[in-house]
């Protein structure tokens, strides 16, 4: 680990520059500056790009299509990805599912569902939680019992994260009744095209809906698609969550959000003849939160350094998840008190593509309030900041 | 007995479910509950005897608006009655009481303040806006952001330079402007916690001379102490709000199974919720003396100081309490079918309404 980049980092950070410059899609990344709510299309098509490049799974095994990159560079990558507003490959696929597969899949599952992920020719979506499960996920009732080659699913998941677009969900499904809950969980593959699924919409307080309730009415899955054993789902799917973990750090994303909020700071009247980057209130706020950014950014560049490719990081990525969703949050409400009033009017449509109507508010404003409000979020998904400080608590403390 | 009486309303009209129907609806308020208000008096509870009113006392607002905050109320109460009335009632010549207030307290008259700008943040004395005379009359010209009710006020009470540079103390004046005035326009939303606002410009309005309310040039300590008393309304109504937070996080804990037993056994989720406890009880508290104060005979910069340390404090309890509900709701907490996610929305408006926690920390500091 060293305080500065090498020379040829410091290449490898001017190439992904040039890469996001040139290909980058223009018409994205406006989206993304004006805040407009990005769609399937705008995803897909970015990282197909991205998959041309060879640069789609950053942290895959190179076998299965990775980069090899150093944590170095994996790092500088997500900061220049950050820095132009492109987004990070959807995680259900590329982050969660992948690994899975690729750690405890046989190969005919690694043939068949790599490749298209990879290539994001397939939208998948987590299927985890239900409606009685949230924190006590490993309680989860949906079931799946075997009847000849195929398994019947019936149950509900709930809180599907973009479940309307996903062609496959990945899910977690009670295989014996019989035995300590966490021993009777399978990890099953379902194509959402089969008969008996149903998705309906869940309203966030933002407007959107973003996520989705799923029914499963005795829905047939070939028992190949089964992941590794039987009643081992539990033990995958805890390393796939510590996965999930690392990637909420988010330090590249808080530090550019930081840089831009300074920039419209300066731009934005504090009611006295000057700018709310005078305002010395207002100037402790965003130095305490870059300085939480640095210490978070060391912590994890320590974690990555103990971690090598591919293996799932330990219970210090806990840390991470909570420090960097808590200071994302803290981010949003600075943008909401820059934004002063203009964070109030509440236009979501405003942010859908097509939006034809007048305009309200400036640099987006009107958004800052819906961020604020959606990105709750962060702190209640991927084991909730409660469960992470009970796992320090248990695995790292001791107690 | 206010208290009583929102509350059977509440109970007979303002479930959530009809709250949500209003908000949906095209004025987006009630016309039906505006009319039970005036029936039920509480119009006339911002005013004094003088004036026709229910005697105008601070107390008697907070009563009123700490039971609108429970049930998130969405008619335009405070930026009618408390601050387009107060401004009359503060600043204006018989005359203009006499055509608007007795309509108002009647519920014929929906009023709405355009006191901000952009360059202005939350600086009253901050006006842009000019209105030049022009024989017997202003021509005003400038605009305004989210001016609370800004769609249906028939009438506009705008804040305008009629003097000096921008940010002079001297040379602002209140005038009345006819919401269909030609030269006026306006750009209506909903706001994020459901309530209605406009951003309004004025482009050459001709408005009477005989519009100004009280002497020309004259009127930021009357603007000031109304909006001091707009701020104590809606700091109180985030004391009701945040209440219900509390209650109803309370309520899910104990309902709420996970890991085999109810989440507010887990004792890391029972001290946040004594946390949240006494953050809504010192809210509750600060709210109190400054409706207190501003009921007394105290100087004016006392009663200032009184209500900008109630909103500064309120605002740090809007965070904690807001957020806090939202988390040990879990994912539910952020969806719109809970009453739990609008309450944390209409506190975490309430928290920039009339200047944040820093702004008023600044203001109590300079008093
Ligand atoms: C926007 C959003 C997107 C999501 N996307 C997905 C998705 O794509 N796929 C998926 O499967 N899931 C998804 N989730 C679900 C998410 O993982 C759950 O919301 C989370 O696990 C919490 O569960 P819960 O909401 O049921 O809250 P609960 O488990 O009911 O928790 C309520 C509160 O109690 C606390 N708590 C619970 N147990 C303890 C304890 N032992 N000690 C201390 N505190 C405790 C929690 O931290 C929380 O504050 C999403 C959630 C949200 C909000």
């Amino acid at each position: 680990m060293n305080a500065s980049f090498t020379a040829e980092e410091l290449q490898f950070q001017e190439d992904a520059r040039q890469f996001l410059e040139a290909e980058f899609p223009k018409d994205i990344r406006a989206k993304v500056e004006q805040r407009v709510r990005l769609e399937k299309d705008d995803y897909v098509r970015w990282q197909k790009i991205l998959y041309k490049k060879g640069w789609a799974a950053p942290n895959w095994p190179e076998e299965y299509g990775g980069t090899g990159w150093t944590a170095v560079q994996k790092y500088i990558f997500a900061e220049q990805m950050a820095r132009f507003g492109a987004p990070e490959p959807v995680a259900f696929g590329m982050k969660m599912v992948a690994p899975v597969i690729y750690s405890y899949g046989n190969e005919e599952q690694k043939k068949r569902f790599l490749p298209d992920i990879l290539a994001s020719n397939v939208w998948w979506c987590q299927g985890y939680s239900e409606p009685n499960s949230g924190s006590d996920l490993a309680s989860l009732k949906t079931s799946a019992v075997r009847e000849g080659d195929h398994y019947i699913v019936n149950g509900t998941k709930t809180w599907n994260t973009l479940g309307q677009y996903a062609d496959w969900i990945f899910c977690l499904v009670r295989t014996d009744n019989s035995v300590k809950k966490q021993e009777g969980i399978s990890f099953l593959l379902i194509d959402m095209k089969t008969p008996g699924i149903k998705v309906s919409p869940i309203y966030l307080i933002d407007g959107t809906p973003e996520v989705n309730e799923v029914y499963f009415e005795n829905v047939k899955v070939p028992v190949e698609n089964l992941i590794g054993e039987e009643n081992k789902g539990w033990t995958y799917a805890k390393v796939l969550l510590t996965h999930e973990r690392t990637n909420i750090a988010g330090v590249p994303r808080s530090k550019v959000r930081l840089e831009k909020l300074r920039a419209l700071a300066a731009k934005t009247a504090d009611g006295n003849g000057g700018s709310l980057s005078d305002d010395p209130i207002f100037k402790k706020k965003i130095a305490e939160a870059e300085i939480q950014v640095l210490a978070l950014e060391y912590a994890e560049l320590r974690a990555l350094a103990a971690v090598s490719v591919g293996k799932a990081p330990g219970p210090e990525s806990s840390i991470l998840k909570v420090v960097g969703t808590e200071v994302a949050q803290f981010i949003d409400e600075l943008y909401m008190e820059m934004a002063a009033w203009q964070s109030l009017p509440f236009v979501p449509d405003q942010f859908v593509e097509g939006f034809s109507g007048e305009e309200i508010g400036e640099n987006g404003e009107a958004a800052t309030a819906l961020n604020y409000f959606n990105n709750r979020k962060a702190s209640i998904y991927g084991g909730s900041n409660e469960i992470q400080k009970n796992i320090i608590c248990k695995a790292v403390l001791g107690l | 007995m206010l208290q009583d009486s929102v509350q059977k309303f509440v109970h007979r009209h303002y479930s959530f479910d009809d709250r949500n129907a209003i908000i949906d609806s095209g004025s987006g308020y009630s016309d039906e509950c505006w009319q039970l208000f005036a029936e039920l008096g509480w119009l006339t509870v911002p005013f004094s005897e003088d004036d026709g009113g229910f005697g105008g006392l601070a107390t008697d607002m907070m009563v009123l608006m700490e039971e609108f905050g429970k049930a998130m109320v969405v008619e335009p109460f405070v930026p009618t009655a408390v601050l387009g009335g107060g401004l009359v009632a503060a600043l204006g010549s018989e005359q203009q009481k006499e055509q608007n207030l007795g309509p108002l307290m009647e519920g014929k008259l929906q009023l709405g303040a355009a006191l901000y700008e952009t360059n202005g943040r939350y600086n009253l004395a901050s006006v842009g806006t000019t209105a030049k005379r022009d024989g017997d009359h202003y021509v005003v010209n400038g605009s305004k952001i989210l001016v609370l009710n800004g769609e249906s006020a028939q009438q506009l009470l705008v804040s305008v330079r009629t003097q000096g540079a921008e940010r002079d103390e001297q040379g602002i004046s209140v005038v009345l402007i006819d919401a269909a005035s030609s030269g006026v326009h306006k750009k209506a939303y909903t706001t994020v916690d459901g309530h209605r606002a406009a951003q309004i410009s004025f482009t050459d309005v001709r408005v009477p001379v005989a519009n100004c309310l009280g002497a020309e040039g004259e009127a930021l300590s009357a603007l000031r102490r109304v909006v001091d008393r707009a701020t104590l309304c809606v700091s109180a109504e985030a004391v009701g709000a945040l209440d219900m937070l509390l209650q109803k996080t309370v309520e899910y804990s104990k309902t709420r199974k996970q890991f085999g037993t109810a989440i507010g056994t887990f004792q890391a989720l029972q001290h946040r919720m004594a946390d949240m406890f006494i953050e809504c009880q010192l809210a509750r508290s600060i709210v109190v003396m400054a409706a207190m104060k501003l009921d007394s005979n105290l100087p004016d910069a006392e009663k200032a100081r009184a209500v900008s340390a109630a909103k500064s404090r309120v605002g740090r309890a809007i965070r904690k309490v807001g957020q806090e509900a939202v988390q040990l709701h879990g994912g539910i907490g952020i969806t719109n079918e809970l009453d739990v996610g609008h309450l944390f929305k209409r506190v975490t408006g309430i928290e920039t309404l009339f200047g944040n926690s820093d702004f008023h920390t600044a203001r109590f500091a300079s008093l």
